[in-house]
């Protein structure tokens, strides 16, 4: 029996998929007291824990199990806030199972701790508890920092430059804190409430933040840097792609982007309650294989839609997304087109979509990213009926601040080229991170570059 | 929050809202635009700017009443607040030493041609404004126009002020005003500033439009504000707002403005006021 739970892990409470296709509530509950209990007892503390070397942000992930299995779950949350400003969204949305849980020792013979799932309980616990403790921060420094942007390397860099002393303003384009937290990735995945609580959290620690203040437009890099001893520009991702097929600017077609934006951020799901209209289509194709492919074609199965597909030119082996997410999307209905090439969207005299040309694809060789390359299947063409799509093919980085500030080196995507140990940029006193950097990623890959960036910001300032 | 300065109808569902917004006034442009939301639960509305006072901080702006967002917007009080006012957004208007200019306003483009016509002139041009609209009780600002520009036209649909007609009419005008525009600056309805971009493409003269596409966030993320110019898709709120007339696909553009035409009354229609439908 010992050796049964050893193997697998505790399973995730979750709402029934034919419960939660009909609301936006959070799709996984989260794990019981006893669950926790049970799943941390499975940890092997390790004397090496490779788990922490698979963490972007180096968490002392044995230090906070030890906690939970003790029963001290207050002391677990505080190993976590040692490292990690947003454990409540780290635990629910971080790619655990090809970051710390791919290292779990456990995993060589069965199933991995659960290690996001016990983060994301001692968050939660704490958020229930209602009596977040700060850990101490330093004596203030007198040095000024702004940051460009509230998403998940913004707050990650707040957060550590606050506890060591910096005054940190940081400076959000929008009306609401949390980047792509808030405005792409979906309710049922991370309640904005969630997100709410973490950045209040980091205002507790002296951070102010300004919303609706547009770094480059509002004001310019250059006069910010008048008023700031340094800048950490992470103002994330920028327009979106689109396939560059005829008829992407037919009415009913979206780019992910706008599409979640419309519903998250904006609340288009509670229209005409919130001002921000939504289309109730009813065949919705995603294109895309990704994270936010399955967080839009999941948004339209909630907004009504009658089917609600994802359009992949490659097969579920080579699907980017997480296989939970993939999972929980399969589960409520979502219809999976593999092999699957768009080309060609087709409207009607009033400009609206109503059709898509497709084209059937098989796997070739191996390409530059080791996947197998979808090759076109010959006269394999044929219709399918649509009136939503929505491109989730990626972004580039926002253009606001390369476009102007002078002398601030660009990469061809437009991404803010910078030094990958400290992400510092080209010009003095500017350091960046997160998507602005990398392009679409993952939150947590922004966090890690936000760390990265506080420290050698800090080591700028006071050197060794 | 954002103070509001002043809100009051200037001509039938045409309203100029005042706000308190001092880092906007500092940086604002002609051409500019700003990302407004009238209540928490509030759309982001993309409204062109029409005139700042750097000093004072304040920011005006004149909409037209369409559909709900607006409708709160004209509900605005002095003294009241909105939570959002952001920007300026956009690219500038192209204020170059030209020549002469025609500087063509119609509807809230009445208000937000007024700071290019006037940055025009300090910048040495000879500027001409064409007004446009449906009748004499419709057109505004004549007195700020004067200020600035040459010679102020007007026109309305139905003659009561000015030429009679529509702006098709273009080419016959400029014969009798005898002005030959090296440039012309569109601020105005979709429908107008396609008009007066076919008018003048035979004539070969430079047609600056300002286009006013949906928006959501308006700094370059979600996508929504794309159209095509010169064959290829742009963002009307990075990219533009201005676009050269004769470029534009028009009937793609209108069809996009078009999307939540139906929506955007829908709330009205629901409201239970007797006003309303």
């Amino acid at each position: 029996m010992a050796g049964e739970t050893r193997k697998s892990r505790q399973p995730m409470p979750k709402q029934e998929p034919y419960e939660r296709v009909r609301n936006f509530d959070e799709v996984a509950l989260g794990y019981t007291e006893e669950q926790a209990l049970a799943e941390a007892g499975r940890c092997l503390d390790c004397k090496k824990p490779l788990c922490r070397d698979g963490c972007p942000v180096g968490i002392d992930i044995p230090g906070f199990i030890r906690c939970i299995a003790g029963g001290d779950f207050g002391s677990g949350i505080k190993v976590i806030k040692e490292t990690n400003a947003l454990p409540a969204v780290c635990g629910r949305v971080c790619p655990q199972e090809e970051q710390c849980e791919i290292k779990c020792v456990l995993g060589k013979k069965g199933e991995p701790v659960a290690i996001g799932r016990l983060e994301r309980f001692l968050a939660d616990y704490e958020a229930a508890e209602g009596k977040a403790e700060s850990p101490a921060l330093a004596v203030s420094n007198g040095r000024k920092i702004a940051i460009v942007g509230s998403g998940p390397a913004g707050i990650t860099v707040a957060n550590d430059m606050a506890l060591l002393g910096y005054d940190v303003t940081i400076f959000e384009a929008l009306h609401a804190a949390g980047g792509v937290l808030t405005y792409g990735i979906p309710e049922f995945r991370l309640p904005k409430a969630i997100v709410q609580r973490e950045v209040e959290y980091v205002q507790s620690l002296g951070v102010k933040l300004l919303l609706d203040f547009i770094v480059g437009k509002t004001r310019t890099i250059e006069s910010i840097q008048e008023e700031f001893d340094g800048i950490f520009v992470g103002a994330g991702a920028g327009l979106p792609w689109f396939m560059g097929i005829p008829g992407e600017n037919l009415n009913g077609v979206y780019s992910a982007n706008e599409y979640l934006t419309r519903c998250n951020l904006m609340k288009g799901f509670r229209f005409p309650a919130h001002d921000t209209p939504m289309k109730q289509p009813s065949r919705v194709l995603v294109f895309g294989g990704g994270n936010v492919a399955m967080d839009a074609a999941r948004t339209a199965l909630r907004l009504g839609a009658a089917e609600s597909h994802i359009v992949y030119r490659r097969s579920r082996e080579e699907l980017p997304a997480r296989a939970e997410e993939a999972e929980n999307a399969e589960e409520e209905g979502v219809i999976f087109d593999y092999l699957t090439l768009p080309v060609r969207l087709i409207g009607n005299e009033q400009g609206w979509l109503t059709e898509v040309e497709c084209l059937k694809m098989e796997l070739g060789e191996p390409d530059a990213s080791g996947r197998r390359k979808p090759v076109e299947i010959k006269d394999s063409s044929f219709l399918m009926k649509a009136d939503a799509v929505i491109v989730a093919i990626g972004n580039s980085p926002n253009p606001l601040i390369p476009m102007t500030t002078p002398g601030l080196k660009v990469g061809k995507k437009g991404n803010i080229e910078v030094d990958e140990e400290t992400g510092k940029t080209s010009r003095d006193g500017i350091w960046a991170g997160g998507d602005v950097v990398t392009g679409a990623a993952t939150v947590i890959s922004a966090m890690g570059a936000g760390r990265k960036a506080a420290k050698a910001m800090n080591e700028t300032f006071f050197p060794k | 929050m954002y103070k509001v300065v002043e809100r009051r109808m200037i001509v039938p569902n045409l309203h100029e809202l005042v706000v308190e917004a001092p880092a906007v006034a500092r940086s604002v442009q002609p051409g500019n635009f700003v990302i407004v939301r009238a209540d928490e639960n509030g759309e982001r509305v993309p409204l062109s700017v029409a005139d700042w006072d750097r000093e004072a901080g304040t920011v005006t702006v004149i909409f037209m009443q369409v559909g709900a967002s607006t409708a709160k917007l004209a509900r605005l009080k002095a003294g009241g607040s909105i939570p959002t006012f952001a920007g300026p957004l956009g690219q500038e208007t192209e204020i170059g030493a030209f020549g002469t200019v025609l500087c063509i306003g119609g509807c809230y483009g009445i208000g937000s041609v007024y700071p290019v016509a006037r940055a025009l002139k300090e910048k040495g041009n000879t500027v001409f404004a064409l007004l446009e609209a449906r009748s004499n009780f419709l057109l505004y600002w004549q007195d700020r126009f004067k200020e600035v520009a040459d010679r102020v036209i007007e026109i309305t649909r139905d003659g009561t002020k000015g030429y009679k007609g529509h702006l098709t009419r273009l080419s016959e005008i400029l014969t009798l005003e005898g002005i030959k525009p090296d440039r012309i600056v569109v601020n105005g309805c979709t429908f107008q500033m396609m008009k007066v971009s076919e008018a003048t493409r035979p004539m070969g003269i430079k047609t600056m439009v300002n286009m006013n596409p949906i928006m959501i966030d308006g700094t370059g993320m979600c996508g929504v504000c794309r159209l095509t110019v010169a064959g290829a898709t742009k963002f009307a709120c990075v990219d533009g707002p201005d676009f050269d007339g004769h470029e534009v696909d028009w009937k793609e553009f209108l069809n996009r403005r078009r999307t939540y035409n139906p929506e955007e009354v829908h709330p009205l229609r629901k409201s239970g006021c007797a006003s309303h439908f």
